[in-house]
Formats: structure tokens, sequence, C-alpha cells
């Protein structure tokens, strides 16, 4: 029994423990944002937020996260989009849209950290896009840093 | 009107996108062509298939394209709410099933909302010559309901912005209308269009109309889709090329818990299409998508090795260097070359190469399908749902009015997605299986099973006169066939997709010669993202370079002499009929001017610029590289000038030259599909390594305004990257760049 939080509420799995956390929120939470792409961590298409920080679901042992708070990019918004969200759509970045949950908890999770992320900052971000959005993923970072400042100014 | 997105109602999911109660559907039919079929109502109060007005006025625009991120779902519909004169904030884009009606030609059925696939960058040019009439039909009739209303002549009313105007003044919402709007008969002949200055929509920046289900994560890709009661299959397949099985033990995967049957899936006997499933496969059925993994894992599959079992890279540049020291077959001769380069001052020659290379799309390839006695149902992320209902068809023989096909939301297609072998596993392990079945492939299975852009070795030659004109120029190139076992396809015809006759410098060099030579090669081969040309634009583009430097003239000067004036030469091969030199010279000088061409740059920094044509489109990529004298190269600058006539959404248009340009980028520098013992040795992102965000360059997109038709603009960003980067490599350290991908500066 894997006992964990899932964007904000208990859940208990009796199931295997070595499935990977993200085909569990896939195929038994029905939470399909988090995407499949290499499986091996490599991709970043499957990242999600564990105790905040950005992990790669696709690797994680259920019983891993036992006692933890697990965020997905369907918990991410509150009672309106979260920053990170609307600087996206602001920006346009989206072409065929697979990889951008977890490009967003990625970027998500960096600004937690570092609200004015420089292009070194930036850079660090591994998360592959096959289209080649990554011109407007750095743009929306910083649309997104901005519109966090404004929030907490105001 | 404002380009905020519009969120899109996921109520229509895995059902087709007909009329919801209280919807109305407004009528418009009779396209000609590919509409001559459908001469009936489709439902109680659905008339037509494009457009429906909800009393609120909500505008409901049905996407009838596959959605891979080349921004169908966003540009089509924005055709149709121009000429329906719709208020862009009140429309609501719906994505549209697969569509047959019957017909009495050959094959029985017709597309019954028109081309559906996506493929060629053809979409935006197949709607703005029929979908903007769907939309200016649809606007007729509201016009004429609302004429009726007020007693007057529809011809004395205008409409705007989601209404229909009155001249004293009064206006009514198309919502108001559209009751007594579907009532009426549709106009049976084109109706007028509106004149390009009234455009309020298209040429407008317009964001992708999925924008904020993508970024909550409720957007519904193929493999977020199921099947009631469906099982998740994982296929082991056979990892040689034509091999075959030759026994397994499935005791072990069968004790996983949740694995319910492990299956032989047969594969393509020789000779067959490679379109039906692409390997012999042992699937592995189970209730969710880890017990399959973990199933196929605990699986012993021992193969045959088949045919090809001793090809591997270093066996297929052998054949090409052996086949290039004879002659070839000659598919373009212009002149006499021979007697040019007799009499040449000067010749100029080199030998390229051009790795296979996979599509890798990020979704991994999947579908659900369930085969019932008189019936198939398939939910897939498709480009070619024509091709995937023949597919069924063919393993089924179920009447193809019967095969129900959902397109989902695409994790990126390239191309990849033309072949159907992954629809055609679920529906094959659907008829054995008599179950729903959802086929889920991984990374592994995705680089290692892929239709893999070809591979060929390029041999160029050059004949110059005295003063450095280029008088001969032969492309002798030795390649393996997109075209591989495709029964429809005559072995005289395989060098059709690896050279185009009417490409550049071909009229633009007196005495030319193309020249092919047949490969024979195991791997399964097919169309990636501007298929030959990205292989072509990069020997070519490259060798013009060599070609300047050689002879002490200016790379861009030797371009445009090359090009010359701007004049229509025809063009028969897809994306034609005509190519205009002259617009490759003026995107060739708008990206030159903006990097800069002809400034002083530092040591250790180089400028390059391409050009390319690519179906119906004009590109050139400007880039500034430096290098840092131990092997590493960074791109410091990069620009893309492109002539795609009218742009439709130049937020798109920007976004795929971007993609492109990135694409054609990460290609070039890190991407290559080796051999070896007739297998691919390649397996993850970590062999694979696609450009990560690190490498990235911005690019500085410019966009030609045109008031031509629109051509595509899915594949044009992509084919001058590679040439581009490789010609600024040359200029900042006179190493020439002949063989890709460019991984390392040090031989």
């Amino acid at each position: 029994m894997t006992r964990f939080q899932l964007n904000g509420r208990p859940v208990e799995f009796e199931g295997d423990g070595e499935m990977p956390l993200l085909w569990y929120l896939r195929d038994k939470a029905g939470l399909t944002g988090s995407k499949f792409g290499c499986g091996a961590g490599l991709c970043g298409a499957c990242t999600v937020h564990l105790d905040g920080q950005a992990v790669r679901s696709c690797s994680l042992p259920l019983a891993s996260v036992a006692g933890r708070q697990v965020t997905t990019i369907e918990g991410l918004a509150g009672a309106s989009l979260h920053a990170v969200q609307r600087a996206w759509i602001e920006e346009d970045v989206a072409q065929c849209g697979y990889c951008q949950a977890g490009q967003i908890m990625a970027a998500a999770a960096l600004l937690s950290r570092q609200p004015a992320p420089g292009d070194t900052d930036i850079a660090s971000l591994t998360n592959l896009c096959r289209c080649g959005t990554y011109p407007r993923i750095r743009r929306a970072i910083q649309r997104a840093a901005a519109l966090l400042r404004e929030g907490s100014a105001s | 009107m404002n380009s905020a997105p519009s969120v899109v109602s996921r109520r229509g999911f895995l059902k087709t996108s007909a009329t919801t109660a209280g919807g109305l559907m407004l009528a418009w039919h009779q396209l000609p062509a590919v509409f001559a079929a459908n001469s009936e109502r489709s439902g109680p109060a659905a008339l037509g298939y494009f457009v429906r007005i909800e009393p609120d006025g909500t505008t409901v625009i049905g996407a009838r394209g596959c959605e891979i991120g080349q921004g169908v779902k966003t540009s089509l519909p924005m055709l149709i709410a121009e000429e329906l004169d719709a208020d862009w904030s009140k429309v609501r884009v719906e994505q549209m099933s697969y569509g047959l009606v019957p017909s009495n030609e050959a094959p029985g059925v017709a597309a019954k909302y028109g081309p559906q696939g996506a493929g060629g960058s053809t979409s935006v040019s197949d709607g703005w010559s029929d979908l903007r009439q769907a939309g200016a039909r649809a606007r007729a009739m509201l016009v004429r309901a609302a004429a009726e209303r007020w007693q007057t002549d529809a011809a004395t009313l205008t409409t705007g912005n989601g209404h229909v105007l009155h001249p004293d003044g009064r206006s009514l919402s198309y919502g108001a209308v559209a009751g007594a709007a579907v009532l009426l008969a549709p106009p049976t002949a084109d109706v007028a269009l509106k004149k390009p200055a009234d455009y309020r929509i298209i040429g407008r920046p317009t964001r992708t109309v999925d924008a904020e289900e993508i970024v909550t994560g409720r957007a519904r890709y193929g493999l977020d889709a199921t099947l009631p009661g469906a099982l998740v299959a994982v296929v082991e397949r056979c990892p040689y090329f034509s091999g075959g099985l030759a026994s397994y033990d499935a005791s072990a995967a069968r004790a996983v818990p949740g694995v319910r049957d492990v299956v032989v899936l047969p594969g393509p006997a020789p000779g067959d299409a490679l379109s039906a499933n692409l390997a012999t496969g042992v699937a592995v059925i189970a209730d969710d998508t880890w017990a399959a993994l973990k199933g196929r894992r605990a699986l012993k599959v021992e193969w045959t090795h088949g045919p090809y079992a001793e090809e591997s890279s270093a066996s297929l540049d052998a054949q090409c260097t052996k086949l290039l020291a004879g002659q070839g077959r000659r598919v373009r001769e212009d002149g006499n070359f021979d007697r040019a380069r007799a009499a040449a001052a000067r010749v100029v020659e080199a030998r390229y190469r051009v790795p296979y290379v996979s599509h890798c799309p990020l979704e991994p390839q999947n579908a659900c399908a369930h085969v019932q006695a008189d019936k198939v149902t398939i939910v897939a992320p498709l480009q070619s749902p024509g091709g995937a209902s023949r597919v069924a068809h063919q393993l089924t023989g179920i009447d193809r009015l019967k095969i129900d096909i959902t397109m989902t939301r695409v994790g990126g297609g390239f191309g990849r997605r033309l072949s159907n072998d992954f629809v055609a596993e679920a529906v094959l392990l659907s008829k054995l299986t008599r179950k729903p079945i959802k086929v889920v492939w991984t990374r592994e299975d995705d680089l290692r099973h892929d239709f893999y852009r070809p591979f060929g070795h390029h041999h160029m030659i050059a004949t110059l006169d005295q003063q450095g004109t280029v008088t001969g120029w032969a492309h002798r190139l030795a390649s393996a066939s997109k075209h591989h076992r495709r029964p429809e396809i005559k072995p005289d015809e395989l060098w059709m997709p690896e050279i185009y006759p009417d490409d550049f410098p071909a009229r633009c060099v007196p005495n030319l010669r193309y020249e092919w030579f047949a490969v024979d090669s195991g791997m399964a081969r097919g169309s990636w993202r501007a298929p030959a040309h990205t292989a072509n634009a990069f020997v070519v583009e490259s060798f013009i370079d060599e070609i300047a430097h050689a002879s002490e003239q200016d790379p861009l000067a030797l371009r445009l002499a090359l090009l010359g004036p701007a004049r229509e030469l025809p063009y028969e091969q897809h994306g034609g009929p005509t190519f205009n030199p002259g617009r490759l010279a003026e995107v060739l000088k708008r990206a030159a001017t903006a990097i800069g061409w002809g400034r002083p740059v530092a040591s250790g920094r180089g400028l390059g610029l391409a050009s390319h044509f690519t179906f119906g489109g004009y590109a050139a990529h400007a880039m500034e590289v430096s290098v840092d004298g131990a092997g590493g190269y960074r791109i410091e600058r990069c620009v893309c000038a492109v002539d795609v006539g009218r742009a439709i959404n130049p937020l798109g248009l920007e976004a795929q030259m971007m993609g492109g340009t990135i694409d054609g980028i990460s290609t070039a520098r890190n991407l290559e599909i080796t051999i070896e013992g007739g297998r691919v040795r390649e397996s993850n992102f970590d062999s694979y390594p696609l450009l990560g965000p690190r490498d990235a360059p911005d690019v500085e997109v410019i966009i030609v305004p045109s008031e031509r038709d629109p051509a595509g603009a899915g594949e044009i960003g992509l084919p001058t990257a590679a040439p581009a980067l490789a010609n600024a490599l040359y200029a900042a350290t006179s190493k020439r760049v002949r063989s890709l991908p460019i991984r390392s500066l040090q031989a």
C-alpha cells in the first residue's frame, strides 16, 4: 500500500510499488496531462512536482513517493491559471503541445526557487521540445516571472 | 475582435462533432470536386459540416485537418471565419472526425469534408480553395434569413463581426437569425468572396485555439484516449530488417499480474507494402500500460536475422562509393554536361553524405482500435486518416463507410504518421483478440521501427569558365529511395522522391545533369518533414558555397547571379506549378541584409547563407556562428526569411519557421540513425540526442508581405538551416562540412 498526496488530496494504491508514478497518474488516477515521451527521464514530458521540486515521473517508482506531495499539471492552477500557464498562452508557445505540460511544470519549479531567472537559469532546463518552441519558452518564462512579480507587488 | 484563444469544448471527444442539443448546423455543401458526392442532410438541423451557430451567438467551426503542431486547427477555421464574417472571440473550434460518403466512382467512397490528411504542406492551400467558400455560403444564408426577417433585398445587406447589418443602422446577430437560416436551401453555386482589403481575420496574428487546454493538461492526444474496456498492448518487434520470429517463450510474461494474453503479430510477407504493420512481433496484452511493459520485459524471443543481417552503416557507405563509380539513371539532362566539363577553365568537385534520420515525434506511436463483426472504431493520432481507413479495410474487409475514425490532437508528426503501421497493429490485435485494443509504443520502439529519411551519398561537379560563371552542374546521387517496398511503385520510379528534376539550379545552369543510383538497404523509409529537400538543399547550398570560395566569388553574389531575374519557371513536382527564382533571391537578400552580410566578423566567427524552394514556399537562412577552437560551436544569430504567399496566421507562420529552423539545426548538429548487423543501433534520447534548449538559438523570422495565394508552411523552414550552418562554420574555420551530423568540428 502506497499513500501520498496527489494535487492536495490523499490517495492510496495497493498495486505494484515498482510502477512508475507516470503510469499510476495516467492509467490509475486518470490524470493524462503528464506525458510519456521516453520512459528514461531524458525528455521531461512527464515532469511533475514532488514536494515542490520538478521530477521526472516516468522513472520514479510509486513506492518512492510514499508520504510525499505530488502535484501534476492538472493541480498547478488555483482559482485562476498559474502565471506560467498564462504566460504560455500569451506567448503562444505550443505547437503540437505534447511536451508543454512538462515544460510548464519545470518552469514553475524554476521560478519558485529563482523568481528572477537569468539566461543561465533558463538554460539549466533540459526538457526537450521536438517542435522547437524553445525561443517562445524562454520568452514565456520571462513573462511569467514578470507576472509573478506584479502579482506579489499588488 | 481580438486574438484571444477560444476554449475548445472536449464534449465531442470520442464522438463525432455532429449536432449538440440546441446547436444549429448552418448549411453549405456541394463544394466542387471532392464534395460532389455530398447531397444529403446529415442530421435533422444539419445541412452542412463546418459551421454551427448556437443561439447565444457562439460560432462553432469544424476543423477538418490533423493537428500535428503545424497549426491547422487554428488556420483552417480562420479561413472559414473570415468569409463567414464571424466574431473570432465567439468562435469555438471543434475537431472533426474523418468523413467519407458513398461514391459511384472507385474506390466507392469520396471525401465528405475535403482533404483531411497532413502531408506535403497542402492543408492551407487546399483550404484556401474550398474552406473560404464554406464560410461564404454560410454567410449568404444568414444574410438571406435576415433579409426575410426585415422584408428587404438581401443585396442591400452587409455583415460585420458576427452580425447582419441593415443600411438603416439596424443589425441582427448571427445567433438571432441562425434558426431561420438553417431552414433555407443552401447556395448551389459559388458565392462571391471578400476582397483581401476587407480581411479582418486572415492575416491577423492569432493564438492557437487549443492553448488553454494544452497548458492545463486537458488537451487529449492519442495516448490519452482509450475505448471502453480496452486492453493495452505492447509489442516486442523483430529488430532485424525483414527478419522473423524463430521461437518465443511467454510463460514468464503471462505470469506478470495484469497480463491477459500474449499473441504473435504477423509481419508483412516479402513484397507486402510496409504501410501495414512494419515488423513481426509478439504482443503482450494487459490491463494497463505498466503490466504490458513488464510482461514484455519477461518475454523470451529468438528472431531470425533475415536477408539484411550483414547490413551496416559502413556497408552502405561502401555500396554508395561503388555505385557512384559507374553510371546511373540520368533523370535530367540539359545541354551537354560532358562538353562543358571538357571546356571548363575550372572544375569543382565534392562528395557529401546525408545519414538516415528518424522522425521521433515526442508522442510515441499509439492507436486504439475495436474491430467488431460489421464495424471498426479507431481513435488515434494520425497524419493520414485516409490511409488508416484503407489499412483497416484491407485488414478486416469491412466497408470503409463502417470504419469510424477519430483524430486526436497529435504529439508531433514530421511525416512519421503518414505510415499507418501502428493503426494496422491495433486493428490486427483487436481482430485477433476480439477486444478493443490500445497499442502503445515506447521511445525505443519508435526509434527502432521508423520509416526513416533516406540515406545517400551525393557526388557534385561544377564547371566554370574563365569569368567564374557556372557553365555545368552535375548532381549524382546514390540513395536508398523513400519508395521502399511500395507495391504500386515501379522500379523505374524509385528515383522520383530522391531528386526533383525541376529543382534549382535546373534552368539556371545551361549544362546540367541529375543522375540517380539505387542503394539496396533493408531499412524502412518514408517521408520525413520536407523529404528530399532536407538532403538536397544541404548538398546544393553547401556546394554553391564551395564553388564561390574556390573561384573567389562572394557566396551571395554567386547565388544571385545563378538565380537570375524574377520569372516563373515550370515546376512539375509537388509544390508547383511554377518556381520563381526571383522570389528566392528576395528572401535571400532579406536574410543577408538582416545578418549584415559582408561586414567584418571577429576571428572564430563566420556568416553563412542558404536558400531553397520547398512545396510552393521560398525560404532563406542566414546564420552567424562562433567556434571555440576545441571542436565546439555555437549559433550566435539566426535569421529566417520566408515567402509563402499570403500569411494566413503570421503568429503561426513565425512558429513554423522557428520550429522548422530548430528541427533543421537539431538534425544537422546531432542526429543520425546508424545500422549494425541489420538492425538500428540508437534506442532513446541518449543516443539520439534531440537539440535541447541550451543549444537552440533564437530565430529572427522575416515574413515577406505577399498578396499571392498561400502555400503551406510546415516544411519550408527546415531545408536551409543545415547548409546555412555549414556555410557559416566554413567561414569561421575554413573547414567544409560534407557529412552530417556536425557533432564536432574536429575530424
